[in-house]
Formats: C-alpha cells, structure tokens, sequence
C-alpha cells in the first residue's frame, strides 16, 4: 500500500464516521410520531436511507423527530439544505420519497406537489 | 441501506466493569426486533471519560448522552429514541447543579471546558477497526513524515512545539529524540512507557484501550526521524484489555503495510511487539523498565548513562510515555504552531487527567495546560459530593504532594505545581474532603512507596520503612515530640541519596502535607487528636445522654459487645476499651445519639453537632 491508496481507504471509510461528525450539508428529518408510522413512516424512511445510500450520498443525513401536530398529512418530511428554506413535505410514501432524493437533494429542486410548507 | 444511527458503546474498562457488555447484547436484540439493524449501528470504543455514570451510550448523529443505562432500558431506547426519534429523558445527563436535561454533548458542561485532542478518538472510533482510525485522519502523520520530511525535520518540529514528557518529569521531547536520533548505532530502539503505576491513574490504560493505532502511529513517526527499526510497548498484566487492543492493531497495522517491511512502499521498515510487565511501580522508572524488557529483574541503574546512550539491549534507545507518543501525529499533522497555540508557554499542549475521591464527576478528563485546579475540580469535576467542604487535591501520586484550598487558583503547568512542592506526575488527580485526614494520606503514600521500593539502595528501602514508622506512630497517637524533625531529616537524605525517582520523591507526600496541613500533625503528636476523625486509635466514640432512647439497637449492631445497657432503662454506654472504632452503632442508631469525637480529652456531650 502506498500514500495514495492510503487516502483512497479515508475517503472511503470517512463515509462510515459521517454520522458522528454531525456536519452534513442536507438534512432530511422524518415525523416518526405514533400517527407518522401509524400512516407508513417507516416505509417513508427505508425509502430515503435505500435511495440515499444507492447514489452515495454521503452528505445527508436522515434523522427522525416527533409528533408535530400536522396528523392530517403525515408521514411528513423536512428537508433542509445549508442556508436555503426549510421545506416540509406532507402525505409522503415510498415513490414520493425516492423523487424527493433525485429532485430535491441531489439537483436542488423542491418537489412542489407535496409541498405543504416553507419555513426559513 | 445508509445507516442513520451510530450507537457508541463505551467499552472502557470501567463500563466494561459495570457491565456494558450485557446492555450492548440487549440494544443488539431490540434493534433486530424492531427491524432496525440496517439503519442503526452499535459501535464499541473506548472510555468517552465520565466513569462513575457508566454504563454510557452517545447517540449521533443527536449526540443524545445515556448514563447508567441498564439491559432493561434497551427496548424503551430502542422504540422511543432510535425508532421514533424521542430520546428517553430519564436516562440522559442530567447537570446536577442546573437540574436541566443536557441532550447534546457540547452542553454537559463535563466536556464544555475540555479540549480533546489526545482523547478526540477516545470513545468517538472502534479502536478495533483500522479504518475507523484511518478515516479519522489516522496514519496520515506517518505517511506524510516518511514520503515528505527528513529526520531533522520532524525533530525540529517536536522541539519547536514545545511538548514535554507526559510520564512526569516533563523533558523536552524533542531533545530527547535529538539525542537518540545523533548516536551512531545500526540498532535503536523506540519504548513506550505504559506501565502506568500511580494509585488512581488510569489515563494511559484509556488511550491505549481507546486508541491504540495512536500510539503505534507516533512511535513508527519517531522510529523514522532516530533510525529505529524495532520497537517494544510495555504494558504492565493488569491491563488485558489494553494488550488484546494493541494485538489487535499491530496485526492490522502490519496487514495494511503500516507497520513491517517497507512501510507505505518506501524504504522504512519499523516493527512493534508489546511485553507485558508485572505491575511493579519501579519498572515505570525508564532504567528498570528496560531491564523488566530485556526479562532481567526490573530494578533501576544510575543514569548517566541514559537510555538515549545506553538502552535496551544495550543499544540507544528512546523511551517516552504514552501520552506524549499520543501526541505526536497532531504535531507533524499542524505542525508546532498549532501546538503551542494551546496550553501555556513553557506547558504548551493538553494534559489528561485521571480524576479520582471525593469529586462528583470522577473520569478521564483532557484539559488545555493552564487551566485552574478550581476548573478542574469544581467546573469539570463538578465539586464535592454530599455538600462537604473541600480540602485538598493531591497530584503525581506517591511521588507529589497535596495542595490546599487557598492554592485552587493555580494554573496546572510543570513549574506551578512544583513550586506548590508537589509534581504534574502522569495525570491521577486525587480530590479529597474535609472528612480526610492529611497525615493519614501521608502515611498511604509512604507505605506504597515503602512496598515498592525495589530495595536496591540503602536510603529507600530503609528509609522509606523509617519513615512509614514514624507516621505509623503518630497516627495511632504514639508520635513523639521530634517526630517532625525525623521526618524532614529522612526526607533530605532519602532525597539527596537514593538511586531512583522513587526513593528521592518517596518523602513529597510527607513534605507537602507538613508544609500545608502542619496544624493536623500536631494536633496527633501534641493533642493525641485526629481532627478529621480518621485515625481509629485516636478517636472515641461516646452516646449523648440527652439523645438515647435505649431502644438496644446500637447493642445488637456492635460485633464485639461493647455497648451495655438495657432497653428502656437509662442511656447505654461505650466500653473505649472493648470498642474497635467500626462506626456499626453510628450507622444504625435511629436517634443520631452516637457521636465521634477527634480524640480522648474532648467531652463528648455536645448535643446536635457531635463533639468537635
Ligand atoms: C518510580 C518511577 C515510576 C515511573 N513510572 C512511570 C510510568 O508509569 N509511566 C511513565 O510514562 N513514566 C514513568 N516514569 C518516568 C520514566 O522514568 C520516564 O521518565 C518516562 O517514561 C519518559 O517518558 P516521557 O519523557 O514521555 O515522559 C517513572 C519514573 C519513576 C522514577
Ligand atoms: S531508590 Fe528505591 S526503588 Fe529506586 S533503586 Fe533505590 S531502592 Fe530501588
């Protein structure tokens, strides 16, 4: 092994302790409230972790949180991206979380049809 | 599948005791019940440093803190926290001044002042996964010192910083390697000090156990600028999870080519092999240490010749502490600058620190140099438990002293302790009490230093032995009007004559407390009293007549049938002379009637505050 391939495994491995550095540039939190996985949180979730881990993300991080009175639409989504708004999505599934991943995190596009609300 | 959950598992050897293995078996069958094992991953490391609260869990990416976490809290974390994202809150830290709930890291205010630089890996990577390690910068010193700079290069580097030996005496690294690397000899040898035989230190067991590939990287950085091809690691028995820690990383270092022939393709070969030692604190002294290496009896050998001439197998070799082997590879990797932008002038860096006794937060702690005893024991350390008062900080084990309240503002560096008559030592930081007894403390270090002398020279093994006497003496209220002049005369031959460290700084313990605490050695030579009630001939224990109910409690509870008395009639009575100083009758008298009192003469009838 020489100094390069040396690096080669960091870059690789540093993909493994990103979790712990806690400075991601996309964060996508899930509402895994009792009503959130009660309306398929859980499949919400898998999708986005499936979707993220296949193209390589390794600068987003999915985190969930709870209950956050908005139960007519859950599963609901926050997706927030360095300095920009925050963008919440409502009445997720797995298809929709999968689009969110192409359009949103990785070309900067907000979904707008499952939007429900813009935060700064 | 990405993961989103690191579990961190403290694994120290003090979680380890309070049983994290069973709590990580319990996460691990929760998780997989819950479906979660793809998402959520348990990591073992090493100490994360607050030992008392073991077992602990650090959660990222939250950075949700559990302490004391039992295998029956498992599934609760698992449904609530990892699940669906509410972090349990009756197993977080909890700030006992503030009584708020600090859910991140950076706010417990344990870690808020301490800067990690030696211990940034301690509790954070899998000290068994190499490529942890490496993704966390690791091995980039080496690989950068052994394609991109010379010898003197590297060695300039360490002597610019300013790094000082963390194993006590506090000599400038960089000389040392200097010295080593000038001798022209086709064989050196590199040593790393990890014998670690203070009573209450534990920091280099934590950062070998915690992160071990840091020392290795910083003992082939050093190979590299001395000319060294082999090195040894000595670690003393008592440590096996450390030495199965180190195993584990030497084999992995040399399967990626890190350590062995050729390191990294080039032309520097460094191999590293680990002895084990029995566990005596001479062979922490450099000269027995290498004797204990070579497999002779570990006992000292004058200096010079030093190691750096003269050392193991009779080759020069360069010893230094695991500690400063830790710091290495931030130095080559910022460069000296950087160092010395931490820590003081003269003390540049960070220094670890074991803290142990009567200090709510007992644990390994990492604090820039320069920072105040109060700091560390009263902000880091969280204070006094129990609301006693404070009385004491004792540094550098039996070869340091005791510092007093009046000096808590001292800022930590090698020059301010030793002008406070005691030493930086490797780190075990002891904080005692009101209720301790100084001139017992003395005595305990005495008798350690009196057990381990090696015997080699005349002064130490008997003057050691004189000395323990003395203090014996006065501590069962014997001691004799010259008692105090003996001791200092001992103190300056043992200081002047013995061969090693251990015989000459065998007495600081003595001189610092007589220096600080003279009034407690008086009252037990002069008075016959023990002001903080410790020493068990000196003290008395007596029941207030006023306070006794006869209820026959404390008469049944005394193993040795000193009390007498009849239920119902009369106050009891203490036999002194039959009594063993227990305190069983203390312990269970429901009406707080039993009192101690510091020594004979003093009456023991002063109701609601005891005799004084
Ligand atoms: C009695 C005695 C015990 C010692 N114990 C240790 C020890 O446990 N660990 C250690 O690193 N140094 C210990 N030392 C200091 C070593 O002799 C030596 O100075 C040190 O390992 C050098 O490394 P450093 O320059 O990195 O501090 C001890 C010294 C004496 C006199
Ligand atoms: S000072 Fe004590 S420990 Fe050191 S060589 Fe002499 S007898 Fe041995």
């Amino acid at each position: 092994m020489k100094l390069e391939d040396l690096r080669k495994i960091r870059e690789r491995a540093s993909k493994d302790l990103n979790l712990r550095k806690g400075d991601a540039r996309v964060h996508v939190v899930i509402g895994m409230g009792t009503s959130g996985i009660a309306a398929g949180a859980r499949d919400v979730m898998a999708a986005f972790l499936d979707e993220i881990g296949k193209r390589n993300l390794a600068d987003t991080l999915v985190t969930q949180t709870g209950e956050r009175g908005l139960a007519s639409s859950e599963p609901v989504v926050e997706v927030r991206i360095g300095g920009q708004p925050t963008v919440v999505y409502g009445e997720m599934t797995a298809d929709k979380a999968r689009r969110v991943v192409v359009d949103h995190v990785v070309n900067g596009n907000p979904v707008s049809e499952y939007v429900i609300e813009v935060r700064d | 599948m990405t993961r989103r959950l690191d579990v961190l598992v403290c694994s120290g050897a003090a979680c380890v005791s309070s049983h994290s293995a069973k709590v990580r078996e319990a996460l691990t069958q929760e998780i997989s019940r819950q479906g979660l094992g793809d998402e959520v991953r348990l990591v073992e490391t090493g100490c994360m440093g607050p030992c008392e609260l073991g077992p602990v869990l650090l959660v990222y990416p939250d950075g949700a803190f559990y302490i004391r976490v039992q295998p029956g809290d498992a599934a609760e974390i698992v449904e609530e926290h990892f699940l669906k994202g509410r972090p349990v809150q009756r197993l977080l830290w909890e700030d006992p001044e503030a009584r708020r709930i600090a859910e991140k890291r950076k706010l417990v205010p344990f870690f808020e002042k301490q800067s990690k630089i030696v211990l940034a890996n301690c509790g954070m990577i899998d000290p068994e996964n190499i490529e942890e390690y490496i993704a966390a910068n690791g091995y980039e010193a080496l690989g950068v010192a052994i394609t991109e700079k010379t010898s003197e290069q590297l060695i300039q580097t360490i002597i610019d910083s300013g790094l000082r030996g963390r194993g006590g005496a506090g000599f400038s690294t960089g000389l040392k390697w200097g010295f080593v690397a000038r001798e022209e000899s086709p064989t050196k040898y590199v040593v790393c000090n990890g014998d670690e035989g203070d009573p209450g230190a534990f920091m280099d067991r934590s950062l070998l156990e915690g992160d071990p590939h840091s020392i290795i990287e910083g003992m082939a950085i050093a190979a590299y600028a001395t000319g060294a091809a082999k090195g040894y690691i000595y670690v003393r028995a008592e440590y096996p999870l450390a030495i199965k820690r180190l195993r584990t990383a030497i084999e992995q270092a040399r399967h990626e080519g890190l350590l062995g022939e050729r390191i990294l393709e080039t032309g520097f070969s460094f191999d590293l092999e680990v002895r084990i030692g029995a566990g005596a604190f001479v062979c922490g002294e450099e000269t027995a240490l290498i004797a204990s290496l070579e497999g002779q009896r570990g006992t000292p050998l004058p200096r010079p010749p030093y190691p750096s001439t003269v050392g193991v197998f009779g080759k020069p070799t360069l010893i230094n502490n695991v500690e400063t082997w830790a710091n290495i590879r931030h130095i080559i990797l910022h460069g000296a600058e950087w160092f010395r932008s931490v820590g003081t002038d003269k003390s540049p860096g960070t220094k670890v620190f074991a803290l142990s006794g009567n200090v709510c937060n007992t644990g390994l702690v990492e604090v820039p140099m320069g920072t105040t005893l109060r700091e560390l024991v009263f902000d880091i350390g969280g204070g006094i438990p129990g609301g006693k008062g404070f009385k004491a900080v004792q540094t550098g084990g039996p070869s340091g002293g005791c510092i007093p309240a009046e000096h808590l503002d001292t800022p930590i560096d090698y020059e301010s302790l030793k002008a406070l008559g005691t030493i930086m030592g490797s780190g075990g930081v002891i904080v005692m009490d009101e209720d301790t007894c100084m001139v017992n403390i003395a005595k305990f270090f005495l008798d350690f230093s009196c057990d381990e002398s090696c015997g080699k020279c005349i002064p130490c093994r008997i003057g050691t032995r004189q000395m323990k006497g003395i203090l014996e003496r006065i501590t069962e209220g014997q001691g004799r009007p010259d008692d105090v002049g003996k001791l200092r005369e001992l103190a300056s031959v043992l200081k002047a004559t013995s061969l090693c460290g251990l015989g000459q700084a065998a007495p600081n313990p003595v001189l610092s407390t007589l220096e600080h605490f003279a009034d407690e050695y008086d009252a037990h030579i002069v008075d016959h009293r023990c002001p903080a009630k410790v020493c068990k001939p000196l003290i008395r224990y007596g029941i207030d007549k006023s306070q006794c109910r006869s209820c026959d409690v404390c008469r049944k509870a005394c193993p040795v049938e000193a009390i007498s008395g009849t239920p119902g009639g009369g106050p009891y009575v203490v036999d002194d002379e039959v009594c063993i100083r227990c305190g069983s009758c203390a312990d269970v008298c429901p009406f707080g009637a039993i009192h101690v009192a510091a020594g004979a003469e003093v009456s023991v009838a002063v109701p609601g505050n005891g005799a004084i």
